[in-house]
């Protein structure tokens, strides 16, 4: 950190913006090269766009290399933290409001503070999609609900239903099974993209049901969701579904709306990267989900953190900050 | 800072929200709620800040399912503002403190 032109003002070397796997391994490698990034970790929700990420709404993580006996998401992420803080990240609780990349130092906005810096990196993450319906935010926490991991327990012996065919969606019904006496998972086509192992798991487990070919496409219920109209994708043929519980789990998108016109984005919204981390703008790298539809792991995330750290550091090296 | 946040539980929760004077927050909360677990120091910061203006407490809805459902709460983290024993205002889901401040700013 050295003073700026204008008095008073510091600029540092590196400001990481999001607090997913990708954005604290990003802090624990630049904090190791002696960087002293800031890390604007977001603020809570109940959505996966909160400090920790998408992880924070998951259980059991299986995949994650070191865990030969799985470990809770929640658990993974504050263990990260701590590695980040234990190096001299210094971490604040707030969301990135605006940027502006237009010049160096570059400027990133949060409410009222101003951070000036001459690198960032980005690792927004990406959000659970909503279906997009009228009903859904007078029925969100009445029935409809994105997070299975803090609603689940209310629907004990209730009939639900999960939309989606991805890992994330039969996570989700696996884990309502512990709850629900049924469980059906509402897929728009007649097969699955989830990983083989969870499609074995979904398909054994006689508490789960499936609807091929459906998708939803209104919300019945004033003060609480008593059903869903489910449209068949081939007949075009529609019905009312009746259910006490509705869990979306039905993809992502990126967290790029501060961005846009700055960075450059592909058509999905998803961040452009390459020569390895780089953005358009010459001193801004970006990781994780921001910028990858095709993995989306967490151990992927975490990769492409260390990638932009590392390319950080050599950008602010090659530009004689280093 | 443990006693600045009452804990309610199926006998105590009436007689406490009846006989506060102020309006009283109630965190409907469990272990298992990463987002409950966020939004806890929050509110431990504004019932000191605003001691006296209004009261918060907590109920464990694995501990008292009862309560959960007699105020039909159906995902957590709810915050339900009691005024004079009543519900005034729902709050569903995790904010951060900028939010909760004006959302509650009515009661504070």
């Amino acid at each position: 950190m050295v003073e700026a032109d204008e008095p008073g003002v510091t600029v540092r070397d590196v400001v990481i913006i999001g607090s997913g796997p990708a954005g604290l391994t990003a802090a624990v490698y630049s904090a190791r090269a002696n960087l002293a990034p800031l890390l604007l970790e977001g603020e809570p929700s109940s959505t996966s766009d909160q400090p920790g990420g998408q992880l924070m709404l998951t259980t059991e993580v299986e995949n994650f290399p070191g865990f030969p006996e799985g470990v809770m998401g929640p658990e993974l992420m504050g263990r990260m933290r701590e590695q980040a803080l234990r190096f001299g990240t210094e971490v604040v609780t707030a969301k990135a409001t605006s940027v502006d990349f237009s010049s160096h130092p570059l400027r990133i906005r949060s409410g009222d503070e101003e951070h000036l810096s001459r690198a960032v990196i980005v690792s927004t993450g990406a959000r659970s999609l909503m279906l997009g319906l009228p009903a859904e935010s007078r029925l969100l926490g009445h029935g409809l609900s994105t997070c299975a991991t803090c609603d689940g327990f209310f629907f004990r012996g209730r009939e639900i239903a999960v939309v989606g065919g991805g890992d994330s969606a039969l996570e989700e019904a696996l884990f309502l099974t512990k709850f629900a006496s049924k469980v059906t998972l509402i897929h728009r086509r007649d097969q699955l993209r989830a990983s083989k192992i969870m499609q074995e798991r979904a398909l054994r487990n006689d508490r789960i049901e499936f609807l091929w070919n459906h998708t939803v496409v209104d919300l019945h219920g004033e003060t609480r969701l008593e059903a869903a109209v489910v449209r068949d994708t081939i007949s075009g043929a529609q019905r009312v579904f009746p259910l006490d519980g509705l869990f979306v789990a039905i993809g992502h998108q990126p967290n790029t709306d501060i961005f846009a016109g700055q960075l450059d984005r592909d058509a999905a919204g998803y961040l452009v990267t390459g020569p390895g981390t780089a953005t358009n703008v010459p001193g801004v790298f970006a990781c994780g989900d921001v910028q990858d539809h095709t993995y989306r792991q967490a151990i992927t995330a975490a990769g492409s953190g260390c990638m932009a750290a590392i390319d950080a550091e050599r950008w602010l090296e090659a530009t004689g900050h280093g | 800072m443990a006693d600045v946040i009452t804990t309610l539980s199926s006998d105590t929760f009436d007689e406490v929200l009846a006989s506060s004077t102020e309006p009283v927050i109630v965190d409907f909360w469990a272990e298992w709620c990463g987002p409950c677990k966020m939004i806890a120091p929050i509110l431990e910061e504004i019932a000191v800040e605003r001691k006296g203006t209004v009261k918060v407490a907590k109920l464990n809805v694995d501990d008292h399912p009862d309560l959960a459902r007699r105020f039909d709460v159906m995902s957590i983290p709810t915050l339900i503002v009691f005024r004079d024993g009543a519900p005034a205002k729902r709050l569903i889901g995790a904010k951060g403190k900028g939010q909760l401040l004006q959302e509650l700013g009515e009661f504070l």
